[in-house]
């Protein structure tokens, strides 16, 4: 059997109570550089009751959400967010999301390394034909981190964010399993 | 001058309305007991409904909109005897950025192929753009849908996205497609007649 499915080279994946996350991720929130990177819905604040409630919430949510909190591995530090979302359960595509709310750890390899283990996942427990997400084509930071994971970019949206008066696109990237099975037998020769 | 004369939700043979909760279920019923129709309309497992479950979709939905107001719904009917054949909606609705996602759906095979397709999308885009004032719609279509994608591609949809392999059905994998249309695009496309589809007014 492989290693251990849940720890990686510089972060593990875990699962965190409530009360644990919302008191780092309402600090995050307030960040809006963070905000406009993670998504496209208007940046706001929200308290950290607010947050806990929705967490609480999506907790009774069925088999089609698999999220995870990122620590560190150095100091078990929470760092950042992942997750597998299964628009239809039965469809064998997930869409994956991540943020990394601590901005000292940006364009550290954190979040690639996050997003290599929920592609292990992904692939070898939940047993999914494929993975998708969408990034905002002005993080070119995220870009670099999918393609380093095996993601290919699949199209873009035009002009489908406007922020600052300005127009831009969402790119939306793909990876099946046998591209993922392909880099693993790659890496281990 | 401001044309608010020509109706939105009147086209040459259909027009769009609310929902009948008395009558509409009882045809939703029918058109999921049709696993065709379930293919080509949605993306999840086909599954037959029962008109109690259709009312409950539809309590849902009314709920949705009340609370989410990021959607806007209707049934498509004829306009000669208001009869159900089909639903449209504006879904998604992200309003600072302007975009939206159409789904479209002709219920019974003996309405389509007559045009219908083309008046309630025609309908639908000009809700979108001239009353929503949205910036652009975006529609998915599986690879195998071949009347949606001629149907979208006829109004100037642009190809943007091909998710490789999304789709499961019968053994084998499918692309899902992922079409757009700017306001700008529209806007030229409007003024060309569509489909030598007479205009009404």
């Amino acid at each position: 059997m492989m290693n251990d499915l849940f720890r990686g080279r510089l972060v593990r994946l875990a699962n965190d109570s409530p009360e644990t996350r919302s008191k780092v991720e309402a600090r995050w929130q307030r960040d809006t550089e963070f905000h406009r990177l993670a998504d496209s819905e208007p940046a706001g604040v929200i308290s950290e009751k607010k947050l806990r409630e929705m967490m609480e919430k999506r907790m009774e949510q069925g088999p089609e959400r698999y999220g995870f909190s990122i620590r560190t591995l150095e100091d078990d530090r929470l760092i950042g967010g992942i997750g597998l979302y299964l628009p239809e359960v039965h469809g064998r595509d997930a869409f994956v999301g991540i943020v990394i709310g601590e901005r000292e750890f940006w364009g550290r390899g954190f979040g690639t390394d996050a997003m290599r283990l929920i592609l292990r996942y992904a692939f070898t427990e939940l047993n999914l034909h494929r993975v998708s997400l969408g990034v905002h084509d002005y993080n070119p930071r995220a870009l670099r981190s999918y393609e380093k994971a095996g993601f290919r970019i699949e199209g873009r949206t035009r002009k489908d964010v406007q922020r600052e008066g300005k127009r831009s696109s969402s790119l939306w990237m793909g990876i099946l399993r046998r591209e993922w099975m392909q880099m693993q037998s790659g890496e281990k020769t | 001058m401001l044309d608010i004369q020509t109706q939105l939700f009147e086209g040459r043979d259909i027009c769009f309305g609310p929902i009948d909760h008395e009558k509409d279920p009882d045809v939703e019923s029918k058109w999921t007991h049709d696993g065709e129709f379930m293919r080509l309309m949605d993306l999840k497992p086909a599954r037959p409904l029962s008109p109690a479950l259709v009312k409950k979709k539809y309590e849902n939905l009314e709920k949705q909109i009340e609370e989410d107001k990021n959607l806007y719904y209707f049934t498509i009917r004829a306009k000669s005897d208001d009869r159900l054949i089909g639903l449209a909606a504006v879904e998604w609705i992200e309003w600072t950025n302007g975009n939206a996602h159409l789904r479209l759906g002709l219920g019974a095979s003996e309405d389509r192929r007559k045009g219908y397709g083309t008046q309630a999308l025609k309908m639908l885009l000009r809700f979108a753009f001239a009353e929503l004032n949205l910036f652009r719609v975006t529609v998915r279509v599986p690879e195998y849908n071949a009347g949606a994608l001629a149907l979208a591609r006829k109004f100037g949809f642009v190809e943007e996205v091909r998710r490789r392999e999304a789709l499961e059905r019968d053994g084998r994998f499918w692309d899902l497609l992922v079409l757009g249309l700017l306001r700008s695009e529209w806007e030229d496309q409007a003024r060309v007649q569509i489909g030598g589809e007479s205009h009404d007014e």
